[in-house]
């Protein structure tokens, strides 16, 4: 994908200093972000640095913090290119700073010439999120933060306001740009011994126009990326003192808890609000269409009020699906054959037929999964004076912002979303999920003007998430003489959202990929790595079983489907390499290897397992991931660490299944997530530096976990799995 | 009226005695530091030490914590003596460690393994599997394992 970046003017403000912003633009979400930002004033401004008198670098980061350690990334990359002194660099969130409120820079540089009070309300928080939803568009939710923020935008901040600061030197000696030189923060002149820091030099660099396409540093004189500096969001962290949303406390505020209907789609028939009246602390009980809610002095008391009630819900016709049912329903149209062409190579349809060929087949069934993120979904509002303002963990603050101003009402400018760190999101607290902003909007005008924070208890959480989709894909494949599959049919269950994951690494002549849709009322969206968990699943499991059948090595049998020298195959072979592909194992041990690109990344995994006691057993994970190059090498190996440890907890264990058309699991007893206990003790991960383009981290350690883990307990007990998750699956 | 006594201080809620101690913490006497996560005692978010025990404050009504000292997250330095602005060495093995992702179980986790570290200094990784078993989504278990086994002379 093209993406250009604009610099836009350098300026300085009243406190002294430089401030230089950049908008990001790529072709094709040009209409895109034009419509998203239309009406408010807003432009794509997806991030900027200040140089202050007293040196510090503030780099402010349009991404919201949910764990990835994504600000201290991004500040890297731009520290890097502007050789500054580390520990001078901060990040901060955008926006929200007092810089915003400085007339310099409102009407000089971010406002171009619209009334300063407008500034201050709306345009310019949309401007920021707006970016953040802008680059988010570009890949489905995630992973996106150092590749195409930091690539595309940091970066050439960096190397601009670096050639601004030598260039207010080499004016200020009369010396030529050329023979000055920089490091840690400090222009220096080896000829006359002369040196600056830049924050003497920023009022000066202010003046002067942007260079509009800076060079950037070749990877040889790298200093600060590829290095594992502390990150800044650790310490408060550690004490408490980091803010999630629901940790804020504002004077007066109310608490609230709420209940939809269990079935998905359903509505509020009656309720008799009584009961949760006579409840000490309860103020009101609100009741709409898709719920109630219950506003009490505490959040404990909300609660007990809701507890109290004996809402009637209707199901929307959907109380007798289930799980099995929809299994069912999905097996019978992938039979039924058609569906959207997805990709199509050769003819796989007339290579099947052919006699004398080895033809395999299978269905393979995956189940819902729930984020179970470790902070329940939480928003607080309060609707006040005419104006609505929200505090919520939003991964996509420009969606969630667009969402509450079409339902409150209110104008864009009367509407403020403070988007505030998010204890986990993977996917799941984006605008499309954004039920909790309607529940919200509607419980702070029943509470006006006290404001409202409205928590979901754990069993709204698991019973109203956003699944990944329960689906199934049927898979045949025809192999020529040599063992090689010559032809691979493929139909799946279409999911929402885009999907690139059924496309496949392997060199087959004859493809063809269909996909089929399969109406459910259940509710889903994006998990960690989307379509990608599921995919990894049936591409990496079918190809194993065609190496099976052709009686190769799955390792040499994927490789030899790759082409030479091509990252996929540079990835698996270091994963089987690490992990001592081939060597023996202890008795009842086996080893499964998978490979999947996604969001950019190629990450190979070998795992090592076996069934204890009637239960997968995991020993040894090793990872090799090729995301281009790797900015902070630490961060990047835990985000693939904690893929990893998520996908396996995911892979053996979790599934949300359905019964009379309503989620059964409540809360952790009965979803059981990865723990300490199950996590296996030897997790290793190797980067393979290539010249690919920056890609993803936050996903990309996902989608190989659950089919290396199919493939080693069938090496380790020949039974294979063709459903999620496994523990079930393999006593099955 | 009930009377607490939360990291060396004594406090007076007014909540029912029923409440359990975690909202008590949150909304009353505004320690946001102890977190809300499942509600039944099952994922350790809201751990904090009654009488250097670890317990978990959304299943402990307030009238059984009336008796103890309480310690929450923002007490830990204190109750083991460090003086104001210093943090407690689980604290720091978390920075050096870099621990935490989203951060939010990691209250709990770092009050659990204080906990643990406390009675015992030498923990195996059986002994750590069974006294952790707080949850932490992104999945930081193997740094947490790094941590306590680095606090305890065994990394
Ligand atoms: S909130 Fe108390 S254990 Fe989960
Ligand atoms: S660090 Fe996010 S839940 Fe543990």
């Amino acid at each position: 994908m093209k993406r250009r970046t604009f610099l836009l003017g350098g300026t300085a403000v009243a406190a002294g200093g430089l401030v230089i912003g950049y908008r990001a633009w790529s072709s094709g979400f040009e209409a895109q972000a034009a419509r998203l930002t239309a009406g408010d004033g807003g432009r794509l401004i997806a991030g900027w640095v200040r140089i202050g008198e007293d040196d510090a670098v503030t780099v402010y980061v349009p991404h919201v913090d949910m764990g990835q350690g994504t600000h201290t990334a991004l500040a890297m990359m731009l520290a890097e290119e502007l050789d500054a002194d580390w520990s001078k660099v901060r990040a901060e969130r955008a926006p929200g700073e007092k810089a915003f409120a400085n007339r310099f820079l409102a009407q000089g540089w971010v406002l171009q010439g619209l009334e300063l009070p407008r500034f201050l309300d709306a345009p310019v928080q949309t401007g920021f999120t707006a970016a953040a939803r802008f680059i988010n568009l570009q890949i489905t939710g995630g992973s996106t933060a150092v590749r195409f923020t930091g690539q595309g935008g940091m970066r050439i901040v960096g190397a601009a306001a670096r050639l601004m600061l030598i260039e207010a030197a080499a004016r200020r000696w009369g010396v030529d740009a050329g023979e000055l030189a920089t490091r840690d923060g400090i222009v220096t002149h080896a000829k006359s011994g002369r040196a600056a820091r830049y924050g003497e030099l920023a009022a000066e660099a202010a003046e002067l126009s942007v260079p509009a396409s800076p060079p950037l540093k070749p990877r040889a004189a790298y200093r600060l990326i590829g290095t594992s500096v502390p990150r800044f969001d650790i310490p408060a962290k550690v004490t408490g003192a980091h803010l999630y949303a629901s940790d804020i406390r504002l004077p007066g505020m109310r608490y609230a808890a709420v209940m939809a209907p269990p079935v998905h789609g359903g509505r509020l028939v009656s309720v008799d609000p009584t009961p949760a009246k006579a409840v000490k602390g309860v103020e009101q009980v609100v009741s709409f269409d898709e719920g109630i809610g219950v506003i009490a002095a505490g959040w404990w008391q909300a609660r007990k009020g809701l507890a109290a009630l004996k809402p009637v819900f209707a199901d929307g016709g959907n109380g007798g699906a289930s799980s099995a049912s929809l299994s069912a329903e999905q097996e019978r149209a992938l039979a039924g054959g058609e569906g959207k062409s997805m990709h199509d190579e050769g003819d796989a349809e007339a290579v099947l037929k052919e006699t004398g060929l080895r033809v395999l087949e299978a269905t393979c069934h995956v189940p819902f999964l729930h984020h179970a993120a470790m902070e329940p979904m939480n928003a607080t509002a309060q609707v006040k004076d005419g104006r609505l303002t929200v505090w919520s963990g939003e991964q996509d603050a420009l969606g969630a912002k667009m969402k509450l101003v079409a339902l409150s009402g209110f104008a864009a400018e009367n509407v403020t979303l403070h988007a505030l760190p998010v204890g986990g999101s993977f996917g799941r607290r984006v605008a499309a999920g954004g039920r909790h902003l309607d529940q919200v909007v509607r419980l702070a005008r029943a509470a006006a003007p006290h404001p409202v924070q409205m928590i979901w208890s754990r069993e709204e959480d698991f019973t109203q998430g956003t699944y990944r989709p329960q689906v199934a894909s049927r898979l045949r494949a025809a192999l020529g003489a040599d063992g090689k599959p010559i032809a691979w049919s493929q139909a799946f269950v279409e999911t929402p959202g885009i999907n690139e994951a059924f496309r496949l690494p392997y060199q087959i002549p004859n493809q063809s990929i269909r996909a089929v849709p399969v109406p459910t009322h259940v509710t889903q969206g994006s998990w960690r790595s989307v379509a990608h968990t599921q995919h990894g699943f049936y591409t990496e499991t079918f190809i194993d079983e065609l190496a099976q059948a052709a009686a190769r090595d799955p390792f040499e049998y994927r490789r030899d489907l790759l082409p030479a020298g091509s990252r996929h195959r540079r990835a698996l072979e270091m994963a089987a390499e690490k992990a001592g592909w081939g060597k023996p194992l202890s008795a009842g041990r086996g080893r499964g290897i998978a490979l999947v690109e996604s969001f950019g990344t190629v990450v190979a995994q070998v795992i090592e397992a076996s069934m204890e006691g009637g239960a997968p057993k995991v020993h040894r994970v090793v990872a090799a991931v090729d995301c281009g190059d790797v900015c902070h090498p630490d961060t990047a190996t835990q985000q693939v660490e904690g893929a990893i440890v998520m996908g396996l907890g995911a892979a053996i264990a979790e599934r949300i299944t359905i019964e009379k058309g309503a989620v059964r699991q409540t809360n952790f007893p009965d979803y059981a997530i990865a723990s300490m206990a199950s996590t296996p003790p030897a997790i290793e991960v190797h980067f393979l530096r290539s010249d690919g383009p920056w890609g993803g981290l936050g996903e990309p350690g996902m989608p190989p976990v659950a089919p290396a883990l199919a493939n080693a307990l069938f090496a380790a007990t020949g039974k294979r799995a063709r459903s999620l998750p496994l523990a079930p699956a393999m006593v099955a | 009226m009930i009377t607490l006594t939360v990291n060396g201080q004594t406090r007076r809620v007014e909540a029912e005695a029923d409440t359990p101690l975690l909202w008590v913490l949150r909304e009353d006497l505004g320690l946001t530091g102890t977190r809300f996560g499942c509600g039944v005692a099952a994922c350790g978010a809201c751990t904090v030490h009654l009488d250097g025990e670890p317990a978990r404050s959304c299943a402990i009504p307030l009238e059984a914590a009336a008796g103890a000292g309480i310690t929450t997250i923002e007490g830990l330095p204190a109750a083991a003596g460090l003086a104001e602005g210093e943090l407690h060495p689980v604290q720091k093995a978390w920075i050096e460690i870099q621990v935490p992702q989203c951060g939010y179980c990691q209250s709990g986790m770092i009050m659990a393994a204080a906990a643990l570290l406390k009675a015992n200094p030498k923990p195996s990784d059986a002994q750590i599997d069974a006294a952790i078993t707080n949850l932490c989504r992104c999945g930081t278990y193997p740094r947490v394992r790094r941590a306590i086994r680095a606090l305890s002379g065994q990394a």
